[in-house]
């Protein structure tokens, strides 16, 4: 019976190949909407630890409160002995002390006067330390454009579309001018020595970065930081360990009276990041839930209408003593391989999609022009073990669902009427 | 009685609710088929027809009295053992043939083997003198559409003939076949009938039809107003 079955299935297109068209078609869009989803919220969590929020980050609690304006009169003070008792607590995570400020970058002529000045966000970190790897972290080496890493201290690397509006050359002095930590005013003049571009808008504006060195000689922070970010090997985020972490070391050092006493926060904790990720996690799941839900509607509308075209049929195989479970479970065995058929069939096709997309990306730079989104310009997708199956879930359970609907209609079916509902 | 009764109703009433009342299709028929009868039940449009032959056919159950079809009182069967008794007992030719249209003529033949669970070596020697029966070996690769009128109404009697039913319960079987393509598919029963002893009850008001029957049952307003035996004039 069950090759009777099979060879009716495949031998109507319209029980087979329609729905298997659809299935492959809601399911090639499930698998690769949830891996290009999950790729641009890992590039998102990516690049936000990289450049700005770690995977944990250890600030004051004072300069936290307002870490967008930058306070660096509210930053940490005694880096290095909090830095060594988080490498005694935490050696399997990687603790690097950051400074961003803010200022103005001022392009002298060969007078000394103004040329060209523009506001600046600065970042500084330890490129020049021998075992760094911040230069691999902020991905600064690939990001050059002209020029080359700083090598000594006193030396720049500027966004290079800030260079161009700027008009600031390779080897120019160029003066930052900013605030100390105590409120004094900051003049310290740099040689540029590189342009970058990160791909990514906000970042490619007006970025400056610089030695940790030179910043702290700058703003007056001698064994100061604005913050402590905490990586995990590998730069994968480890939600709860990052939770485990924070908390320990919130415990110990926590003092609610000192506004200068630092706090960890993990990376979910900070600028909204948490709700915002929570967000688009709650959307994938909208869209694939849609997805299941539209599928299961039209899946049901097809069978209602086999149902229809196979009135006749059913009919037939009723009145000659086939059980109406039997029938019901062979229409829900059709939806199972039809299911399991379209389910395969778009995976291998969403997960072709979705590895072109892995590798090459797409590249959205034109439309991240103006835009403030720490966002790559090139967004990917990312192939999990979870996108393997996560199209099995429309796929099959919505044609399943589908068919088990539809068929109802075969226990509401009365044998007294099949003469007469056969005589058309 | 020479061969026994193959089906038996007394006292068989079916009412259907209409509104707050009810419409009786079938007001106490009493009667005995006889194994390897040929009967026919005519009447006009709403006598009772189809009702008495979905009730024979274990496809419904009458509202009272009772119904015993080779040997089986149909009123006390489920819906499961209904189909049980269906699928090995009784074989359906339906006025529109419904042949099912992506299998082969062998393959719709096959189908009521198949719910019998029957092996496939004797699966296909059973569907092929079936369709020899019907003259129609030929035509075993074919699919419905390749078939004229008369061609799927004879698959469709072999498919009812292919289990070797005691019983087969016929649905105005020539209504939609020229007068032709009528009297071979009547012939071909009469055949079967004579040959396999297997008994044909047939709904019609076809005079075609009921020129072959050997007994003819006139229902009148659901009740059995003449019960006849006749002299075949076209065997």
């Amino acid at each position: 019976m069950t090759r009777f079955l099979l060879k009716g299935l495949l031998r109507d297109k319209n029980r087979s190949l329609f729905p298997i068209v659809i299935v492959t078609l809601g399911v090639m869009v499930s698998v690769l909407m949830y891996t290009f989803m999950l790729g641009v919220i890992d590039d998102m969590i990516r690049s936000n630890a990289k450049l700005d929020t770690g995977h944990v980050k250890v600030m004051s609690r004072a300069f936290s409160e307002i870490a967008q304006q930058l306070p660096n009169d509210l930053a940490l003070s005694g880096v290095r002995g909090i830095i060594s008792g988080l490498e005694n607590n935490h050696p399997e995570m990687e603790w690097v002390p950051r400074i961003r400020f803010a200022g103005l970058l001022d392009i002298p002529d060969e007078n000394g006067e103004t040329r060209a000045q523009g506001p600046v966000i600065g970042v500084a970190a330890d490129l020049l330390g021998k075992d760094s790897k911040e230069i691999e972290r902020l991905n600064i080496e690939t990001a050059v454009i002209r020029g080359r890493l700083p090598e000594n201290p006193g030396e720049i690397v500027i966004s290079d579309e800030f260079a161009s509006n700027l008009g600031v050359e390779i080897g120019e002095q160029a003066t930052l001018i900013s605030a100390t930590s105590t409120g004094s005013m900051a003049l310290q003049n740099f040689r540029l020595v590189g342009t970058v571009k990160f791909g990514v808008g906000v970042l490619d504006r007006n970025m400056m970065i610089a030695d940790i060195s030179d910043a702290q000689y700058t703003l007056d922070m001698e064994d100061g930081a604005s913050e402590i970010l905490g990586f995990f090997p590998n730069l994968v985020y480890d939600e709860i360990e990052a939770d485990r972490v924070a908390d320990s070391f919130n415990e110990g050092v926590e003092n609610p009276e000192d506004d200068f006493s630092p706090l960890m926060f993990t990376l979910r904790q900070q600028q909204g990041l948490g709700e915002y990720l929570d967000m688009t996690y709650l959307r994938i799941w909208i869209i694939l839930g849609s997805f299941f839900f539209v599928m299961s509607m039209v899946l049901w509308n097809a069978g209602l209408m086999s149902g229809i075209r196979r009135f006749g049929e059913i009919g037939v195989r009723l009145a000659i003593g086939e059980s109406k479970a039997h029938v019901y479970s062979s229409l829900l065995i059709e939806s199972i391989l039809v299911g399991i058929a379209g389910s395969m069939i778009g995976t291998a096709i969403g997960l072709g999609f979705s590895y072109y997309l892995q590798e090459v990306g797409w590249d959205i730079s034109g439309m991240m022009e103006g835009t403030n989104m720490v966002m790559a310009d090139v967004m990917r997708a990312r192939i999990t073990p979870e996108s393997y199956y996560i199209g099995f879930f429309p796929g099959l359970f919505a044609t399943f669902l589908g068919s088990a609907i539809s068929g109802i209609a075969v226990f509401r079916r009365r044998t007294a009427q099949l003469f007469k509902e056969l005589e058309a | 009685m020479k061969n026994g009764a193959l089906i038996t109703t007394s006292g068989l009433v079916k009412q259907y609710p209409v509104g707050r009342g009810h419409f009786t299709a079938l007001r106490d028929i009493d009667l005995i088929i006889e194994r390897g009868e040929f009967t026919g039940l005519v009447g006009p449009s709403g006598s009772g027809k189809t009702t008495l032959l979905n009730i024979i056919g274990a496809l419904d159950f009458p509202t009272s009295g009772s119904a015993v079809v080779l040997g089986t009182d149909t009123t006390k069967l489920t819906h499961k053992t209904a189909a049980r008794l269906r699928t090995e007992h009784i074989g359906f030719i339906f006025q529109t043939y419904n042949l099912l249209p992506v299998y082969t003529v062998f393959e719709n033949v096959e189908l009521p083997l198949l719910l019998l669970g029957m092996d496939q070596g004797r699966r296909k020697q059973a569907v092929m003198d079936s369709l020899e029966w019907v003259g129609l070996t030929d035509k075993a690769k074919s699919r419905p559409a390749q078939l004229s009128g008369g061609e799927s109404q004879r698959v469709a009697v072999a498919r009812a003939m292919v289990k070797r039913p005691g019983l087969v319960l016929a649905d105005e079987p020539t209504a939609n076949l020229d007068v032709e393509n009528s009297h071979n598919i009547l012939k071909m029963m009469v055949k079967l009938n004579k040959e396999l002893e297997t008994t044909f009850l047939f709904a019609t008001h076809d005079q075609k039809v009921i020129d072959y029957v050997r007994r003819k049952i006139t229902l009148i307003d659901g009740k059995v107003a003449e019960d006849i035996q006749t002299t075949p004039k076209s065997q």
